[in-house]
Order: C-alpha cells, then sequence, then structure tokens
C-alpha cells in the first residue's frame, strides 16, 4: 500500500505497511536517522517528531496516520525559530552528553518554544517530562530552555 | 558532509572547521595522505597542514574526545577548532589503555592513564616540527617555537606552518624523551573548552552504531530464551515469513533472529513466530532463593582483601557493637541507544560496525567465531548513546556475528528494549556483612567488612583479557596474585580503602554466583555498591554515637586532608545544619575512589505518603589537576542523576529464571520535573588528575539515604527505596 507523507518539506510516496511506525519510515526507508528509537512504546521520547508542529512519539504512529500531514524531524528543525533557538542554546549551555536522547530533547522543546515563548518551569515540565536522558543532563536542559526564551 | 552509505573502506569521524565557524562531525571518506607525519600512533600531520588525531578513547558522553584533544593539542601547539578526529582501529599494541593494557575505555581511566603519555605524544610531534624548521631556516631549534599550527623563528620573523614540514619532519628520528610545559603556561588545559561533539548531536548528524546504513543491508532483531541458560527447542516461522519484507529467520542454540528489510517488519515477524523453549535447569530461579543463598554463603569467611590491626580483639573489647546487613540489587545498564552491531561475514574477512568500548575484545570475539585472523576483521567504531559498562561487554557482538554467518551481506542486529533490558549483563546483586565496634567516646575502634557477590573480575580475566606482559604489567602483578588467591579486588574497592582513620580493619570478599545470571561492571564499578555501605554504615555510627554525621567524619580524617578539605567545603556550601522544612533531612557522603575526592550533600523531602523527592544535590570535587572544568561539572550532574535513579527506582528481579522488568515503565529512570538542583563545586589542585565519570553516581546513592534517614528515621539497607518508605509513613 502506498502512503504519501511529507517530510522536511519534501513529498514522499511509499510502499510501507500501513502500520508502520514513522520512526521506522524514516530511519530505515528514508535513512533520516538523526531520530532515534529508545524503547518503542512511547516510554522515553527519544524519537520525538513533529506533526504539523505538534510533538508526537514516532514509535507509536503509524504511517497512515500521517498521510498527507507534514512531518519535521531533526535534520530540518533548525530552519524553524524556535528549532534553531533550541539547537543554539544546546550548545551555549554544553547539553549534551551521550547526545542520543538530544534529538528528541530538542524537538520536544522546540515545540514548546513555539507554543509558549516564555515557558515556567511546570511547562517545561510538563513538555519534557516524556523525554528520558540516560547521562542525566536535565539540569542543563532546562537551562538552555530558558536561555533559548531570550532570542 | 555524510557520505554515501557503503562508499568508504574505513568510516572515519572527523571534526572540521565547518561553514560558519563550529565544529562539524560526520563520516568522511579521506583521500589516502600523499605524504604524512605521523611520528606516534595519535597524530597525523597532512601536507595540506590538516591534524588529525587519532582517538583511542571512545566517546560515550563522558567528554573524553574533547579531553583526549586537549591534552594532544597542547603540547601540539593547535587550536581544538583546526583539529580532526579519527576513532582508533583495534590495535592493544598501540593504543591499550596504560591501566590496563587493552584497549579499553572505562573505569573512570582515560584522563588519568592518558594525562602524561598524549601530551608527551603532542610534544614529540611539536619538537620534530620545530627541528624540521630550524633545518630549514639554518637556526638553533631553541630560538623557534611553535604555536597554533606554525613554527615560527623570532629573531628573523619568519614562519611555517606544519603543513610545509611534514616531509623534513617525517625524516627525522623521534626523540626519546621532550620537556612538558610547566602548567602555568597551559593554554588549554584547565579552561572549558567546548565539546568537539556537541554540534553533530544536536543538528542529527552524530552517528551512532544503530545508525550505520550499508548497500543491501538487512536488518535483523532477536529474541533470546527469556530463561537464562534455556534453549531453543523449536520454532513455527510460517505466520512470519509470510510478513512482507521478512527474510529469513535465524535459529541459533538459545535464540531466535529475523532478518528483514526494516526493523518493523524484524519486529513483526518476531512477534510472529510460534517458539517453544526448553527453560533448562534455572527456570526455578527466583530472586529470592539468590538472596539465600548470598546469605548462606556471607556466613562463611571470605578471602581477606585488608587486614590492619586485630579487628576481632578490638572488637570483643569495644564498648559497644552495632551490625548490620545492606544488600544492592541486580541493575540494568539502559544505555538509552539499545544494544545493537551490524556484521558483515565473507570468507575472507569480517566488518564489525558499533560503538564499543572494547575494540579488540571485540576484533577477538569475531576472529574466534568466523576463524579468521584478527587482521581479517575489522572494527568501525562510532560514537555510542551511552556506556556505563554495557558496550565494554562482546555478548551481543557474538549473536550478531551468529546471526550474520547465515546472512549474506551486511545486517544490522537490533534489541528491541525489552531483549536490552532481559538479556543485559547485570551489577551484581550485593550482600554485605559489616560491624564495628565503638569506644565510649563513640569512635569506631573496630571495623569488619564482608562483601559477598559474583566476581566479575574473575569472569572477565579469564573470558576477556588476554594473557600476555602488556596486561601484566598495566594492572600489576599484585593484581594477579589477588586474582589467584580468589579474591576481587573490584567487588570490594572502595570497602578495603575506606578514607576514615580505622586502626583496626578487617575487610573480607565471598564469590557467589547467581544461576545464570550474567554480571557485569556499571557506572561506578566496585565503589558504587562499597561506597554505599560504608557510608551509610559510618551515618549509622555517628548516629549510634549521638553525633552529628559531618562532625563523626571529620574527626576521623586527621590523615586525610583532601578528604577533610572536600567535606568541609560541602558542609558550608550545602548550609549544613541549617533549619529544614518537616520530613525533609539532609544527608552527606564522602567517597575516596577514582583518583578523586568527592563529597556531596544531598536535600530530600518524604511526601506522607512515602514518597522520596531529591530537591538539592550539593557536590565538592578535588580531581587533582583538570583538563575541562566543564566536563567535570557535566559529569557530576549526570553521575548524581544516575545514582538518584538507581538509589530510588534501580532493580532487576528475577522471577522463574527470567527478567521480571522489560522497559522504561517497569525499569524506571528519573526525569526532568523530579531531578534535584545540582551545584558543583570545583578544587583547584596540581595533584595528579583523578577520575570523574563514575565517582558522582556512587557518591550520589548514600547522600541520599542518608538524607531519608536525617527525614524520617529510617535507615535504608537495602536498595532501591522504591515504596519502602510507604509503610512507615
Amino acid at each position: 500500500m502506498s502512503n504519501t507523507l511529507r517530510v522536511n518539506g519534501t513529498v514522499h510516496t511509499l510502499d510501507v505497511p500501513p502500520d508502520m511506525p514513522v520512526l521506522w519510515v524514516l530511519r530505515d526507508v528514508l535513512g533520516l536517522t538523526g531520530t532515534k528509537f529508545g524503547c518503542g512504546m512511547a516510554l522515553c521520547g527519544a524519537c520525538t517528531v513533529h506533526l504539523d508542529g505538534r510533538p508526537i512519539r514516532s514509535c507509536v504512529t503509524p504511517v497512515s496516520a500521517v498521510t498527507g500531514k507534514s512531518i519535521t524531524t531533526i535534520e530540518a528543525v533548525g530552519q524553524t525559530s524556535s528549532g534553531k533557538r533550541a539547537q543554539q542554546a544546546w550548545l551555549d549551555v554544553e547539553v549534551v552528553q551521550c547526545g542520543y536522547c538530544q534529538s528528541g530533547q530538542i524537538m520536544s522543546a522546540a515545540a514548546l518554544l513555539a507554543a509558549k515563548p516564555h515557558p515556567t518551569d511546570a511547562d517545561i515540565d510538563a513538555a519534557m517530562t516524556g523525554n528520558i536522558c540516560r547521562c542525566g543532563t536535565y539540569g542543563r536542559i532546562r537551562a538552555a530552555i530558558k536561555r533559548a526564551t531570550a532570542g | 558532509m555524510v557520505r554515501p552509505p557503503g562508499v568508504s573502506r574505513r568510516e572515519f569521524l572527523s571534526v572540521g572547521v565547518a561553514v560558519g565557524g563550529g565544529l562539524l562531525l560526520g563520516f568522511d571518506l579521506p583521500a589516502p595522505p600523499p605524504s604524512a607525519f605521523e611520528p606516534n600512533a595519535f597524530i597525523r600531520v597532512d601536507r595540506d597542514g590538516r591534524v588529525t588525531l587519532i582517538m583511542h578513547k571512545v566517546e560515550m558522553g563522558q567528554g573524553t574526545y574533547t579531553s583526549m584533544s586537549m591534552l594532544l593539542a597542547e603540547e601540539l601547539e593547535v587550536d581544538l577548532a583546526d583539529v580532526r578526529l579519527e576513532h582508533a582501529p583495534p590495535d592493544d599494541a598501540r593504543y591499550a589503555e596504560p591501566l590496563f593494557g587493552v584497549q579499553e575505555t572505562g573505569g573512570s581511566t582515560s584522563v588519568r592513564g592518558n594525562w602524561e603519555p598524549l601530551r608527551r605524544a603532542g610534544a614529540a610531534a611539536r619538537s620534530l616540527l620545530v627541528a624540521a624548521a630550524a633545518a630549514a631556516w639554518n637556526v638553533d631549534p631553541a630560538s623557534c617555537h611553535a604555536a597554533r599550527g606554525t613554527v615560527l623563528h623570532g629573531p628573523t620573523n619568519r614562519s611555517l606552518g606544519y603543513g610545509a614540514l611534514v616531509d623534513k619532519a617525517a625524516t627525522l628520528r623521534v626523540p626519546s624523551r621532550v620537556p612538558l610545559k610547566d602548567p602555568k603556561d597551559f593554554k588549554l588545559i584547565g579552561t572549558p573548552a567546548k565539546r568537539v561533539d556537541a554540534p553533530a548531536k544536536v543538528d542529527g548528524t552524530a552517528q551512532f552504531g544503530i545508525d550505520v546504513r550499508l548497500p543491501d543491508m538487512k536488518v535483523a532483531t532477536l529474541a533470546a530464551c527469556p530463561v537464562f541458560g534455556g534453549r531453543l527447542a523449536s520454532v513455527d516461522d510460517a505466520r512470519a515469513k509470510a510478513i512482507p519484507g521478512v527474510r529469513q529467520i535465524i535459529r541459533l542454540d538459545d535464540a531466535v533472529a529475523v532478518v528483514a528489510d526494516h526493523m518493523w517488519a524484524a519486529k513483526q515477524g518476531l512477534a510472529a513466530l510460534d517458539i517453544r523453549w526448553d527453560d533448562g535447569p534455572n527456570a526455578q530461579v527466583g530472586t529470592a532463593d539468590i538472596v539465600r543463598a548470598l546469605a548462606d554463603a556471607s556466613l562463611k569467611p571470605g578471602v581477606v582483601a585488608r587486614d590492619d590491626g586485630d579487628a576481632a580483639q578490638a572488637m570483643a573489647g569495644a564498648a559497644r557493637k552495632i551490625e548490620a546487613v545492606y544488600e544492592l540489587p541486580f541493575l540494568a545498564h539502559a544505555t538509552l541507544e539499545p544494544v545493537n552491531c551490524t556484521v558483515h561475514v565473507r570468507p575472507d574477512g569480517c566488518d564489525l560496525w558499533l560503538g564499543t568500548q572494547v575494540p579488540t575484545f571485540t576484533q577477538t570475539a569475531a576472529a574466534k567465531l568466523t576463524g579468521l585472523p584478527r587482521a581479517k576483521v575489522r572494527v568501525h567504531n562510532h560514537l555510542l548513546g551511552g556506556g556505563f559498562g554495557r558496550r565494554l561487554e562482546v555478548d551481543f557482538v557474538v549473536r550478531a556475528v551468529q546471526i550474520a554467518q547465515q546472512v549474506t551481506g551486511p545486517v544490522k542486529v537490533v534489541w528491541t528494549r525489552e531483549e536490552d533490558i532481559q538479556h543485559d549483563m547485570y551489577r551484581p546483586y550485593y550482600y554485605d556483612r559489616i560491624a564495628a565496634g565503638l569506644d565510649a567516646g563513640g569512635k569506631p575502634v573496630a571495623w569488619t567488612h564482608r562483601v559477598t557477590g559474583s566476581s566479575i573480575m574473575a569472569r572477565v580475566t579469564s573470558e576477556l583479557f588476554p594473557k600476555n606482559l602488556r596486561v601484566i604489567r598495566a594492572v600489576g602483578l599484585h593484581q594477579l596474585i589477588a586474582g589467584m588467591k580468589g579474591l576481587d579486588t573490584d567487588a570490594v574497592e572502595g570497602a578495603a580503602e575506606p578514607p576514615y582513620e580505622l586502626p583496626n580493619i578487617r575487610v573480607e570478599y565471598v564469590r557467589q554466583e547467581p544461576p545464570g545470571i550474567p554480571t557485569a561492571f556499571w557506572r561506578g564499578v566496585g565503589p558504587t555498591h562499597s561506597i554505599f555501605v560504608v557510608e551509610s554504615f559510618i551515618d549509622e555510627l555517628a548516629a549510634a554515637a549521638g553525633q552529628d554525621p559531618v562532625a563523626y567524619r571529620r574527626a576521623l580524617l586527621d590523615h586525610s586532608p583532601r578528604a577533610r578539605a572536600v567535606l568541609d567545603l560541602v558542609a558550608e556550601k550545602a548550609g549544613w545544619g541549617q533549619p529544614l522544612a518537616p520530613r525533609s533531612g539532609r544527608g552527606v557522603a564522602l567517597l575516596h575512589a577514582f583518583g578523586s575526592y568527592i563529597a556531596q550533600v544531598a536535600e530530600v523531602a518524604v511526601s506522607p505518603a512515602g514518597d522520596v523527592r531529591v530537591t538539592r544535590v550539593v557536590c565538592v570535587v578535588d580531581c587533582g589537576t583538570i583538563v575541562n572544568p566543564d566536563t567535570v561539572k557535566a559529569q557530576m550532574e549526570g553521575g548524581i542523576v544516575f545514582g538518584i535513579t538507581g538509589v530510588l527506582f534501580g532493580e532487576i528481579t528475577i522471577k522463574g529464571g527470567r527478567v521480571e522488568q522489560h522497559n522504561f515503565n517497569d525499569y524506571r529512570m528519573l526525569r526532568i520535573n523530579e531531578a534535584p538542583v545540582i551545584e558543583v563545586h570545583l578544587v583547584s589542585s596540581g595533584e595528579a588528575p583523578g577520575g570523574v565519570g563514575e565517582p558522582g553516581t556512587s557518591c550520589a546513592m548514600p547522600a541520599v539515604t542518608n538524607a531519608i534517614f536525617a527525614a524520617t528515621g529510617t535507615r535504608i539497607r537495602k536498595l532501591p527505596v522504591k515504596d519502602q518508605l510507604h509503610t512507615v509513613s
């Protein structure tokens, strides 16, 4: 069955099963490996992408649910204002350690910043609690989000 | 700069100046250098002046690519922004960790072991480049100096870039010893250098092992027998084979793998298999049986790790005797990048793409399975999406090679999170008996500590480490003798040498292996277990003596001024003694391990229902000379969060020979809304560098449980805390 989806501005028509999660379409079909596999059950947030600007867990989102919609991944989020500010703040604050979760962290943060330009600590908790960082960079993630609001 | 997959003979991680000035990190295929200056295993300078540093340590978040580069660049006199990095190939002869004798990243050794060798490597290369320039100008080398990749001759105002000196420098004899800089002249070391791996990790271009893509590559996922030690009895794969994209079902002795066009088909295929397992001899094993066996074993005398004074006699004469049993559970590593390994086996060679802390062990494992000479096995190392000890093992390499041997072309074997949790190699379950005799003033005059648990050292020594002179020289003869006596030096590290004055101390180790459960190093290794026990127990003694926990420790540290200094500073910075809200408390812990001294004060708040929240942690670090201060802070921050996850939630339990946990729903991680405020203070020191990757974790665990005691009066002697306080609220 063919599915049409727009990823980072490019339209793809793919012959993949309709129940195939967007995560594996991105990684194994389109070669966009910046989006990460962590748990497969929407428990860790490593697979977070934007669907029409809103954060979703791509590991549990079937491709059939996004047909005709627009997906943005870490590879292109820097082309959005909030994404670019988040990425720069991540560098300024030196957030990353192993870095494996950080694509998902930045996608969640960029969506938060787009929706709430000046998020409170409670807003940050609500938006970021679904993203696990095994290296424990949470303090710097919070600091980076606050820094990114300044722009 | 990401290359199309499969075009390269070798993948190189490179770091160069990107458009816009930032550092760029990605895959690159370097043209074979027409003529390069390679004075040692770590440095290559090309004719065009390009400087490449070869990274024998792996980057798993600890910042080692930045700190190793700083050591080389400091003496080589190049800017960090102007160097490129390559992952080193497997080669113990060139890249062994000086503290282990094999090429391994772990144990918080990178800066400790390479502090001098890498600076010497940089200095030797620089001296040759300077000599080459001096020869070209016919001047005294002493009248020249190097800076930012250029040799300068001040008196005549001449300069030559390193690239122009390559041909001449390559003909000169490598000097045996070149003086190193006086630390006061350091330009890089001690400055908060930006991480060289950060830009690629914020824009999605960083390449972890799991990100490998090769032409005609298949993706596989697997199910190992859920019962440890069980075998595959039979499998009906008819339904799985009917799933579009499924290519092959592979049967191993104790596992089944589904090879497919992509991970989704592989997962669907695995779910569609009808597998029957022969559960084997461990089908009835449960955590309670394992603990009972440990408890029984802990009653027997062990191998002596330390015996100073006469602990038995001092105990008999003590005014009071305090005894306790501490238990620490099995723990999974749960690196966020699930275990994976990509392999291409051919009749004439084998290639592996993965992130590994042990490239030579990986090479050896693949060579053994395929029967190929090691030189025909190429290991393409990658960034690691977390290590914490998991990627010190080669169990997943063995499985991947076994699968790849039955597949034509390359296959990427990716474990599901469930497989990753259920077939990890776990931090051992430890059962510790500890006792102290106090004099009338409450001071410990006798101390006995018996550690009981499985021996990781015995396993890795027999299974992984080569037996050669390099290893013996690196680890020391005393380690080998200890091993022959049955002493696991890791299990007692932190227990055998507490920083406190204990005139009569006896520490023993009893080896007791759990049936079928594989055990391995976990962040903080031995000290994560031992420091928890020692620091909890010293807190118990302070309470028994009716003394303040900081003052009690301090009185035992006359002979350890560095330990006393971090303790004093942490008490000051934390506001020790200042009032807190009801059901809140402060706990202190002190650590001397990995060549570093650390003190932490944790603050917790315990809800009326018994839920524990860690609200603040203050950490003071004396790790000797600091290479990159921001990395030290980051490692403490991350290590503390890792420790809090472990102390509050971490627990792998066994029932029916199987692990009961599956994913992050039942193997919990601390999340951002639960993370404390963390303050890290660095002590300025000229001492030799200490390690920082592990000790933050080891110190955090007892600081938290000591704070729980301060808040509630309940002493936590068995981890994790989980819902233990729910019944006492």
